[in-house]
């Protein structure tokens, strides 16, 4: 341990203290929108968004390289593409009568199969493997700045539009009768669902991002009583296993991705043990 | 008497080419409790979500307090099944019924009046004590009540009850009807039930939906018009309703 404090401080560990702050400065928005997409169950389509942008990866380094295109970068690409996927698996669920888990597996494959295909015409390398599994070399101080205007951008209206979205997610018929717009608080959330998954893409990668978006909501419901307290927790629980995981995945030389989702997974399986919910449902059965 | 609901040559079907309600027409007075009975599938959910606003009719009209449901549903309590919400969901019971006072402000924040009204309406369920606890650790019978405070904490003078005995032990549902006999005396309460034995409980109306809906008088409801309406024999326990405000449950006097 005292060895790898010494080392984490040498400058040339500029890309774990890096990764590290954006893990750490993610972990509010984490918080909050972990907490909602456990909560609403749509962890499918916080999925398809994390697949869908690798569509829009393989398209925008595509254009690129080959139209010259130099502002159309990966990150562009990512947002675009996640965003897309929201609107449309959102615009469906609201509106149309197909099966909505159908449509989230369409876009998730029509995801992974474009990116895969624009990959491979893309002209010189792609980090494929670093898309889709993490690769904390790749995070920039562009990712940190993205990352602090995502937590303003989620935290604000999660403070000030609380009421009406705990009344949202509990029971959503019931806030329409009382006026609540819940659509759009709805299309919102997915959006700012995939503009989360994006951000973490770097860190853990395209596959392992839902993992990171559930776990520390999953584990943090298991013993708060609060929407607003599950929100919290779930935020320090992020950060807890985004910093557990970079340690041991910079001990052991472990590929930072699964070091992070292994913790996360072992917390979770622990509070699911020895939560208060579980007790309070125990004690609630027998009586009246 | 001012009549709360009127509607008038309804139809509707989820699908163009098949109605599930046809040629729906009938008025509910203020002050009158009505019960919403018929088979499953037979439209009595349908005709609820009509009445909310949730779904706009085929064809034909419905006017609460006069006006277009959607426009009424501020003057509406709503109460859905609890085991149709998310049974780990992390929110306290006075979180629940605060929900009732939603939007009164454009943030959705609580004034003081909002809690005070909140808590009358778990005091007046009985549960009051249990404001703090979290809604997931409550029984059936309490959460459904904590859904009924939710409706009456927006003070409304229609109250629509989606099966509020199903799903709950014996023992609480007497003293459900106890609550709702209550709640029967001040407001206009509509309650959907499939079960027969609500019929009587203090209920001037029976509303009948089958693909079709007719109303009786709950005192001359009889076995016949249940036969009628459900297509087979039913039984049917009448209950004279010779109660009161605090005791729950009434004299039974049963016959076919």
């Amino acid at each position: 341990m005292i060895e790898f404090i010494r080392q984490f401080f040498q400058p040339e560990m500029s890309f774990l203290h890096l990764a590290l702050v954006v893990g750490l400065l993610a972990s509010p928005a984490l918080g909050v929108i972990g907490t909602l997409v456990v909560t609403r169950r749509i962890s499918s389509i916080a999925g398809a968004g994390a697949h869908a942008a690798l569509g829009g990866v393989g398209i925008a380094l595509f254009l690129q390289r080959v139209l010259l295109w130099s502002w159309c970068t990966a990150t562009v690409g990512a947002i675009a593409g996640a965003m897309a996927a929201a609107i449309i698996v959102g615009i469906v669920s609201l509106t149309a009568r197909e099966r909505e888990d159908t449509v989230i597996a369409v876009v998730w494959a029509l995801g992974m199969s474009l990116g895969l295909l624009f990959l491979d015409k893309t002209p010189g390398y792609v980090d494929l493997q670093g898309f889709l599994f993490g690769n904390i070399l790749l995070v920039t101080t562009n990712d940190l700045w993205m990352t602090l205007a995502l937590d303003a951008v989620i935290l604000i209206p999660a403070i000030l539009f609380y009421n009406p979205l705990l009344a949202t997610c509990f029971d959503g018929t019931f806030a329409v009768l009382r006026g609540v717009r819940t659509s759009l608080f709805y299309l919102v959330l997915l959006i700012l669902t995939s503009l989360t998954v994006v951000l973490l893409i770097n860190v853990v990668g395209i596959v392992l991002v839902i993992a990171l978006l559930t776990l520390p909501a999953a584990a943090a419901g298991c013993f708060t009583r609060h929407l607003w307290s599950m929100m919290v927790c779930s935020g320090i629980l992020s950060a807890l296993f985004i910093s557990a995981g970079l340690v041991l995945s910079f001990c052991f030389s472990l590929p930072s991705g699964p070091a992070i989702v292994l913790v996360a997974v072992l917390v979770y399986v622990i509070s699911l043990l020895t939560g208060s919910r579980r007790r309070n449902e125990g004690s609630a059965a027998g009586g009246n | 008497m001012e009549n709360i609901i009127e509607i008038s040559d309804l139809n509707f079907g989820y699908d163009s080419n098949a109605l599930n309600l046809e040629n729906v027409s009938f008025s509910v007075e203020r002050g009158c409790s009505g019960c919403i009975v018929g088979p499953n599938g037979g439209g009595k959910s349908t005709l609820l979500k009509l009445l909310l606003g949730l779904l706009v009719p085929t064809s034909g009209s419905i006017r609460i307090f006069g006006k277009a449901p959607v426009e009424a549903r501020s003057r509406i309590g709503y109460m859905p099944q609890y085991h149709k919400l998310d049974a780990a969901f992390p929110v306290s019971v006075l979180e629940v019924a605060l929900m009732g006072r939603m939007c009164r402000n454009f943030w959705g924040r609580y004034s003081q009046r909002d809690r005070q009204a909140a808590m009358e309406a778990l005091d007046e369920m009985g549960i009051a004590d249990l404001a703090k606890r979290s809604f997931s650790a409550l029984s059936g019978g309490q959460r459904q009540r904590v859904l009924i405070a939710r409706a009456l904490a927006g003070e409304p003078e229609l109250l629509l009850l989606d099966e509020p005995t199903a799903n709950i032990d014996p023992g609480a549902e007497e003293q459900f009807h106890g609550a709702l006999e209550c709640l029967r005396k001040r407001m206009t309460v509509l309650t959907v039930s499939h079960d027969l034995g609500f019929v009587s409980r203090g209920i001037d109306l029976v509303i009948c939906v089958n693909h079709f809906v007719s109303l009786h008088q709950a005192a001359a409801f009889t076995a016949a018009e249940a036969n009628a309406v459900y297509h087979h024999d039913v039984n049917m326990i009448k209950h004279t309703h010779t109660c009161f405000c605090n005791c729950s449950g009434g004299e039974r006097c049963s016959n076919d």
